[in-house]
């Protein structure tokens, strides 16, 4: 047995807070928190406004829309499932209303295609049996 | 508060590998060497305060620690800054001396992750494992790569930091890596994680290391033989994630650098020396910005121009920092900042009067800032 086999994939846990944004994914949608008391936005899902610290939260769709703050390339495995991706990358993005979030930029020719503040758009992807936001080069 | 406190002592064990040592014994060692440099008894120590081993959480550590070494302290415990613990605590400690919560302190960390557990450095950010986001380097290779777009950084210009900090390393009988190495050494090591090379990223090493804090006052009346008075701390802390901060390429060094210089009432101009902490290049590259001692996106430029190597404006990691003396966080380049301020470096700077010293944990997440003077 590799030790690829020895370790699962480290799926998201979902639990009652976050499932909202795994189950919009799965509807081919990326969502975030909206303050209903101050309007501010924000991803990864919270109980409590981390600005006026309200609970009254609402889960809004985002538009797909996203820029590129800035990406690294593995070159090494830190985690044995992802030894046969080398060399993946891992980026941090931007979308258009506002929260940040880790992703995967995806459809690349080549890694110098990247550049930061380049416009992106969402591509909603499979990994394991869920649903996961990539994003890829906006059409311009 | 300028002055008010001095470290009278400060004591390591021999840094790189442990085999089979306890952190405990660790401590016990380093607390002994820094009691004995002070030239005090152990009785003496009223104030314990303890950054615990960040490769494996214990709970109560620090309590544990202060019984295994015979001491019961008016004040103390741990704190929890990741890499910016150290120095923190030192502020801490001189809190409490001039509240008149303890007379004597120690300060002290030790870690065993080389021959040990490192698993506290491989572990995933938040829930994004599902995007391959593990690690520690990854985190600060963000960082670097933001910096570079941003602002031109260049890969030689990281490079300059390495190559500086394991020139000062040779040249210091104590380093755990005593092998300078050039630029086209630099250039040609492995990328870990682009941009980040494997000589971008400080060494893992067991050891531990200690300081001995009391009043100024206090060390006269005991004859301490070299007192360095601390003229300034401060610190500060962005998000955990990097993920989440508005700006990757500025820093709580900034407001930390700021509150220490404006207690210590000089300017960044001032600073003779300074010990940088380098667990990554990028690391030490933006921290200099955020203090001062260059503009914001400048701190390529300034290294590579030789600003911190011995003679340089700036002489930087003067006992190898932890790209080279040893990869523990940071209480021994606040040692290297004493011997500077006693005259007693290996890499000494000549009139050295003030020394400035960072720290920092998470992936530039918390930060924290020391000025001393003589």
């Amino acid at each position: 047995m590799s030790k690829e086999d020895a370790v699962a994939f480290p799926i998201p846990v979902i639990n009652e807070i976050n499932a909202p944004y795994w189950e919009s994914l799965r509807h081919q949608q990326l969502s975030f928190q909206k303050c209903a008391a101050c309007d501010n936005k924000w991803l990864p899902a919270r109980t409590e406004c981390p600005r006026c610290l309200s609970p009254e939260i609402r889960w809004v769709a985002a538009s797909g829309d996203a820029r590129l703050i800035s990406w690294v390339v593995y070159r090494k495995a830190f985690h044995p499932s992802f030894a046969d991706r080398l060399p993946y990358n891992v980026a941090v993005v931007e979308l258009n209303e506002g929260p940040r979030l880790i992703s995967n930029i995806v459809d690349l020719e080549g890694l110098n295609e990247l550049a930061i503040e380049m416009p992106l758009q969402l591509v909603v992807r499979d990994e394991h049996g869920v649903a996961i936001p990539a994003f890829r080069k906006a059409n311009t | 508060m300028r002055g008010n406190v001095v470290i009278a002592g400060i004591g390591h064990t021999s840094f790189g590998r442990h085999e089979g040592r306890s952190t405990y014994s660790l401590n016990a060692e380093a607390t002994r060497n820094a009691l004995q440099d002070a030239g005090i008894e152990k009785e003496r120590v009223d104030g314990l305060f303890v950054k615990f081993p960040t490769s494996n959480f214990e709970f109560m550590y620090g309590q544990k620690l202060a019984e295994s070494m015979g001491i019961t302290p008016r004040i103390g415990g741990v704190w929890d800054q990741g890499g910016a613990a150290n120095a923190s605590l030192i502020g801490f400690a001189s809190m409490a001396i001039e509240a008149g919560q303890c007379d004597v302190a120690v300060v002290t960390f030790a870690d065993n992750p080389k021959s040990g557990t490192r698993q506290a450095y491989q572990r995933a950010w938040g829930s994004d494992e599902v995007f391959g986001w593990f690690g520690i380097p990854p985190g600060y290779a963000m960082i670097a790569q933001r910096h570079m777009q941003q602002y031109g950084t260049t890969a030689e210009q990281l490079g300059a930091i390495s190559v500086a900090c394991r020139k000062n390393g040779a040249n210091n009988p104590n380093a755990q890596l005593r092998k300078p190495i050039t630029l086209e050494d630099y250039m040609a090591s492995d990328l870990i994680v682009d941009p980040l090379r494997r000589d971008d990223c400080c060494l893992v090493s067991d050891g531990g290391a200690a300081v001995v804090l009391m009043s100024a006052s206090k060390a006269k009346e005991l004859g301490v033989e070299q007192p360095v008075p601390i003229l300034g701390y401060g610190q500060g802390q962005t998000s955990l994630e990097v993920a989440l901060r508005p700006d990757l390429t500025t820093t709580a060094a900034k407001i930390s650098a700021q509150t220490a210089f404006a207690a210590a009432g000089i300017k960044p101009s001032d600073i003779d020396v300074a010990q940088i902490y380098d667990c990554f290049t990028i690391t030490a590259l933006m921290t200099l910005e955020d203090y001062g001692f260059c503009e914001a996106g400048q701190g390529g430029k300034f290294v590579e121009d030789g600003g911190i190597e011995l003679g340089g404006n700036l002489p930087m990691n003067t006992s190898g920092g932890l790209l080279s003396e040893t990869g523990m966080p940071g209480m021994q380049m606040v040692i290297e900042g004493v011997r500077q301020m006693r005259g007693t470096s290996y890499n000494q700077v000549d009139k050295a009067k003030f020394c400035a010293i960072s720290n920092q944990g998470g992936v530039m997440h918390t930060h924290s800032t020391l000025i001393l003077g003589q």
